[in-house]
């Protein structure tokens, strides 16, 4: 399904967090493959946290990267990266790929905060999430996607989100943009001229008793809720300092 | 195929109620991102290839007999913005109560039964399309073609464009609906031999934003 080059890098990262009997969060499992490298740091509580770290120069067209986490029932883990990932185009114009899986048990709570993505001209990467949650997990998940670093053209980037929350879909949106998208993607209906567009996922079990009401966050951010235990904020902005700003004062609207 | 059920069903003095809605135009006049026939024809070619190319999708599995419940699933996936899933609703159950008139069939029937509050417009427009005889193609034709004629009339009332230059800005778009229909038939075909996850989920984000501004407005003349 998805194209890559024999060029091209091949890595798989794997995170598998689970509780141990004290309740404490363990990672039986921690792998990574140049250039991606997993690093445990500090966490408060019984939490785990881990970095990623190495996917700032790429990927690079023809690359192919796999970023897998598990979360097993009653753990708890963040995740976020050393800095932003930047899609570079490869010397054979060949498109790189970038798969997320992410899977959350019932009882059990994964943060997923990595840094923007930044899509620069000449670059083509597909990015693909899908996150699994059992009914009674809890995810919030950010994903920034920047446009071109400063005054540059973006290459071209399609990126699938999916959702699933027992089994059930709840969220799967595609944005595709750049050079060679389908036309009006930079228009009045899709982007308009925006350089920075954000979405952070909050899935938790208190929203099926209590759905969060929808909220105009800026005239360009917005928080909805979604048709399960589920809130999405959608951001766009002129940049990516204006838009973590953006998420992050939304975080303090949910729970 | 009966051409001309196609014309009937495609028709925008269909009574289904969708002249009530803007499709997003009329936050994107007020927010100053439409301010006449250029960008207007900019906003219905981004609509048709995001919204319009996953509804399209989703009425032509419907026309394909694609169990209808999956499919309200997936347009609901497809649709983050609740005051979008609202619109959709309403206006499937307004054209269901047309429909069932115009083609009574057990399949529009069940529908009603299991969706009692209205099930997402697309999955209605495809089961009514089959129930008129109509392909996955057609049923994706109709849904491209008013996912951007509406919001072009609407632009006519919100911004007194011109009616001879909206409906220029349709025909100029004609091949791009001709192709978003073409791919949404394959999908549509896809989804039903793979699975309705297989459906496509382009999705635009001012849209989304604007619907949930648009329906917290006091004072508005179209319904979304």
């Amino acid at each position: 399904m998805n194209p890559a080059s024999p060029a091209g890098v091949r890595a798989r990262a794997r995170i598998g967090a689970r509780s141990d009997r004290y309740g404490r969060t363990v990672l039986p499992v921690l792998e990574g493959e140049a250039p991606l490298a997993l690093r445990r740091t500090r966490a408060t509580g019984r939490a785990a946290q881990v970095t990623l770290v190495g996917a700032m120069s790429g990927p690079l067209g023809g690359d192919r990267l796999t970023v897998e986490a598990d979360v097993g029932a009653g753990a708890s883990l963040g995740v976020g990266s050393a800095a932003a990932t930047i899609a570079l185009p490869g010397q054979d114009g060949a498109p790189a790929a970038y798969d997320v899986r992410l899977t959350v048990a019932a009882g059990a709570e994964l943060r997923w905060l990595p840094e923007q993505l930044i899509s620069v001209q000449g670059s083509e990467l597909r990015v693909t999430t899908v996150a699994d949650v059992e009914a009674g997990g809890r995810l919030v998940l950010r994903e920034e996607q920047v446009l071109g670093r400063a005054d540059e053209d973006p290459g071209l980037l399609r990126s699938r989100l999916t959702v699933r929350v027992g089994g059930r879909p709840l969220l799967d949106q595609e944005l595709t943009c750049g050079p060679g998208a389908p036309g009006g993607w930079d228009g009045p209906a899709v982007l308009g001229g925006h350089r920075a567009l954000g979405q952070l996922i909050l899935i938790d079990p208190g929203f099926t008793e209590k759905p969060p009401t929808p909220t105009m966050l800026t005239p360009h951010a917005s928080l909805t809720p979604l048709p399960g235990p589920g809130a999405l904020i959608t951001a766009l902005s002129p940049n990516a300092l204006h838009l973590r700003h953006t998420l992050d004062e939304a975080l303090h609207h949910l729970p | 195929m009966s051409r001309a059920a196609l014309l009937v069903l495609a028709d925008g003095r269909f009574p289904a109620g969708g002249h009530a809605h803007s499709g997003g135009a009329e936050a994107a006049v007020k927010a100053g991102r439409i301010t006449g026939a250029r960008s207007l024809e900019e906003f219905c070619r981004g609509r048709l290839h995001t919204t319009g190319a996953v509804s399209a999708a989703l009425a032509g599995a419907a026309a394909l007999g694609v169990d209808p419940v999956a499919l309200d699933e997936a347009a609901d996936a497809r649709t983050p913005s609740v005051a979008l899933r609202t619109a959709a609703r309403k206006l499937g159950r307004q054209l269901l109560r047309a429909a069932r008139v115009a083609w009574p069939s057990p399949e529009l029937d069940a529908l009603a039964a299991r969706f009692p509050k209205g099930a997402h417009q697309p999955v209605v427009l495809g089961t009514a399309a089959r129930a008129a005889g109509l392909g996955a193609e057609d049923a994706a034709h109709c849904a491209a073609y008013e996912n951007v004629s509406g919001p072009a009339t609407a632009v006519v009332r919100l911004l007194s464009l011109d009616p001879f230059e909206a409906t220029a800005v349709l025909a100029r778009l004609a091949p791009d609906m001709d192709k978003v229909a073409r791919k949404a038939a394959e999908a549509a075909r896809r989804a039903r031999d793979e699975g309705p996850e297989t459906l496509p989920a382009a999705s635009a984000p001012l849209l989304e934003v604007g619907a949930e501004g648009h329906a917290g407005w006091d004072v508005r003349l179209f319904a979304s």
